[in-house]
């Protein structure tokens, strides 16, 4: 399957704005993007392990913290996982 | 720098005009290289912070992740954001800084003044992470449109 990266995680992707891996669930394709690529995972876990709370990651167009099994959702080689930083601000 | 048309410049000024007293949002799309920001497009994005949307912004994430698949399809990247400050200058916040997460990416910010976009200043999100971000102010460049097609 297809894990597309944003452009400030991709210094850490050798550039690249999509890694493909294989894999059978969420868990395990997020675990074989930072086999492949170990310097994103400080940007994406924090020290306890768990996504950074800024860090958001869709399935299609779900997020997977919503997902009913999570990590553990079945993934198929035409569904992709986004990584997507979130934007929000103000004064 | 971050390099944008005048018709771009002007959307993105007359957004937050529309929206006004309420901050408005969106994201720039174009490529990235050099330090320099070169937008091809903006686009906007509803603001989910109703709560306090005249000095909070947020983008749906799902929103995001649809705008990235519309920048892939057209070979455009993410590069950049903008917001508007109704009735506050147009410089970062603390909470702006909080809250960003796009290193490299150009954070765009038009003040509104009684209904009226006022300055409109660049601040690229610099550092390597959470850790050591910091916004740099940065250099707008806006090519006019007569200019191009010469």
């Amino acid at each position: 399957m297809k894990i597309h990266i944003p452009t400030p995680l991709r210094v850490y992707s050798d550039k690249q704005d999509t890694v493909s891996v294989h894999a059978t669930t969420v868990g395990e394709a997020l675990n074989a993007l930072t086999a492949k690529h170990p310097e994103l995972k400080k940007h994406l876990y924090s020290e306890e392990g768990k996504l950074r709370s800024f860090v958001n990651v869709y399935l299609n167009d779900e997020d997977i913290r919503y997902l009913p099994e999570k990590d553990a959702t079945r993934v198929g080689e035409k569904d992709a996982l986004s990584i997507i930083p979130s934007i929000a601000g103000g004064y | 720098m971050l390099k944008l048309n005048e018709q771009i410049y002007d959307a993105i000024r007359r957004h937050g005009e529309e929206t006004y007293p309420y901050e408005c949002c969106g994201v720039l799309l174009g490529h990235s290289a050099d330090f320099v920001n070169d937008v091809e497009e903006a686009v906007r994005a509803g603001n989910i912070r109703t709560d306090s949307a005249h000095n909070r912004y947020q983008i749906a994430p799902q929103e995001l992740v649809k705008i990235q698949r519309l920048g892939r399809e057209r070979g455009l990247d993410i590069v950049g954001f903008y917001h508007s400050h109704p009735d506050h200058p147009a410089q970062w916040s603390k909470t702006d800084l909080a809250e960003a997460h796009w290193i490299g990416c150009s954070y765009v910010i038009t003040a509104v003044i009684d209904g009226v976009a006022q300055a409109t200043n660049s601040f690229l999100l610099a550092g390597t992470g959470e850790e050591d971000k910091a916004f740099e102010h940065e250099v707008t460049q806006v090519a006019a449109l007569e200019a191009e097609r010469c």
